[in-house]
């Protein structure tokens, strides 16, 4: 046994190394020794530096974030500006057609009483015609009346013969 | 203990020595273990405590806002620990962040890098886990009276309980009390003990012949189950860490 | 003496072997912490995420008590 464990690194385990308390002295110092080692370089370098890092970039995305933001509330202020001239072409369009329609109505409304007043002229003026022409047929045909009623009284009774009786007469009967 | 003759001649067939792994020896010959000397347990740390460095300090040195692969490591297992505290131990628990950081990554960088094939594991040793326990139990305490006085002791006084049983309750609270650190120790150092030293009696059955590929293939398979305990041991030892520290904080809750 | 000092070796070994059997115990506690947390993770997976916390603090204990056993068993090995 002592003859193969004269060097450290052929020598076996007697038992649980973890109770030979021996060496807790030892392992217990160079662990306190790496614990304030890491803890002073973890919060002196590395700690501090990841939290600016992580902080930086929250900020950055935060940053874009809100430029997004504006962009996008820009790009719906621009809509609603097409929107709101389109709305406003539309209405102007139909203001124009509105105007024009307006304005054609009129001229087809003057031409129309233009017309209407033509033609009620023209058809006064025949209705004037006709009774010009009627009312000399009427006296025509008084006149022939007459003629005819002196002529029938000369030849039945020549003795009462009365020219202006056989007008009063003709005319009564024409008038009846 | 008297090794017989046949007894040697196993040893040289089939060494199974699991526990050789953990032997605290120094680098520099001798045989003496005072306490300043540089053993494989100083190397080992020095090894933990460099690779520590490098992840969280050369690692950010870009201190990019789009991350590098080693910066985006540290800065997730920054913001991982970060959520931990805020979430156990709520904002006033936030001013213990570097503290239990410095803990956590000490845990995490010694247990994977222990894993190495022919590393020393030191925190497998009762030694460094019980002080590291002890670190924990007495701040805790000491917090807890610091920051409640006498009322941290309703920590024991189970209000929501009947008056008669309140005294038995608070017995069996003060006893769990102080198993805390026993447990808090044993479970990280029983863990990375049995893990290895499981790997290592399949190294020894590696000998055989016959047995070889399935213990080759057990190595492997304990290999990546013990690379899952490591890091969720050291989750572990930090969020009980935390449970802890929340107690001293808010003793009544 | 012989035979004395190989009697009390077969009783630490015997009962380091006994001492392992309170891993299966560790192993149905972690077992039941894990599978009632996936059962509620389940049912409602919003709260999940919120509990895993608690359940790593579950198997921690659970698993402390096997690792308690197996204590037991290298202690009756190696120091006794």
């Amino acid at each position: 046994m002592a003859t193969e464990t004269n060097g450290a690194a052929t020598e076996h385990a007697q038992g649980m190394p973890q109770l030979d308390f021996s060496t807790f002295p030892n392992q217990i110092f160079w662990l306190l020794v790496t614990l304030v080692v890491i803890y002073f370089v973890m919060s002196r370098v590395a700690l501090p530096r990841i939290a600016s890092v992580l902080a930086e970039r929250h900020g950055a995305i935060q940053g874009d974030l809100d430029k997004a933001e504006q962009m996008k509330a820009k790009a719906v202020e621009a809509e609603a500006a097409y929107n709101k001239a389109l709305v406003d072409a539309r209405a102007e369009a139909q203001a124009i057609v509105e105007a024009t329609r307006a304005e054609i109505q009129k001229d087809v409304d003057v031409a129309m009483a233009k017309a209407d007043a033509e033609i009620a002229a023209k058809s006064a003026e025949s209705e004037a015609a006709i009774k010009e022409i009627r009312d000399s047929a009427m006296s025509a045909i008084e006149e022939v009346a007459n003629d005819t009623a002196e002529a029938i009284v000369a030849k039945v009774m020549p003795a009462a013969a009365d020219k202006a009786a056989v007008k009063a007469a003709v005319s009564a009967r024409l008038k009846g | 203990m008297a090794i017989e003759s046949d007894a040697v001649e196993q040893e040289l067939e089939l060494a199974i020595h699991p526990m050789d792994q953990f032997l605290v020896k120094p680098l520099f010959g001798g045989s003496d273990i005072g306490m300043f000397t540089i053993t494989n347990a100083t190397l080992w740390l020095g090894i933990t405590v460099l690779c520590a460095i490098a992840l969280m300090v050369l690692g950010t040195r870009g201190r990019a806002i789009v991350p590098s692969r080693s910066q985006s490591i540290a800065e997730v297992i920054y913001v991982f620990i970060y959520k931990m505290v805020e979430d156990i131990t709520g904002k006033d628990g936030l001013k213990y962040f570097p503290y239990i950081f410095s803990l956590f990554i000490f845990i995490l960088v010694a247990n994977v890098v222990g894993l190495l094939p022919a590393s020393f594991t030191t925190t497998s040793h009762i030694a460094v886990t019980a002080t590291l326990a002890l670190i924990v139990f007495v701040a805790v305490t000491v917090l807890g009276f610091v920051k409640n006085g006498a009322s941290f002791l309703s920590l024991f006084w189970v209000s929501a309980a009947p008056l008669a049983l309140r005294p038995i309750l608070a017995l069996i609270e003060v006893i769990s009390y102080f198993v805390r650190p026993v447990s808090h120790s044993i479970r990280l150092a029983g863990n990375m003990m049995a893990g290895h030293a499981v790997i290592k009696v399949f190294a020894g059955f590696a000998v055989v012949t016959f047995i070889s590929p399935a213990a080759i293939g057990a190595i492997v398979a304990i290999y990546a189950l013990e690379t899952l305990v490591v890091c969720i041991q050291a989750y572990v030892f930090t969020i009980l860490t935390c449970v802890y520290l929340k107690d001293a904080l808010h003793p009544s809750h | 003496m012989a035979i004395e000092g190989d009697l009390a070796q077969m009783g630490a070994f015997l009962g380091a072997g006994l001492a392992s059997v309170g891993m299966g115990g560790a192993a149905i506690g972690v077992g039941n912490v894990v599978g009632n947390y996936l059962s509620g993770a389940l049912r409602n997976p919003a709260a999940a995420a919120g509990q895993t916390a608690t359940m790593f603090i579950g198997i921690a204990f659970a698993e402390a008590l096997g690792i308690f056993s197996f204590l037991v068993a290298l202690l009756l090995m190696f120091a006794v």
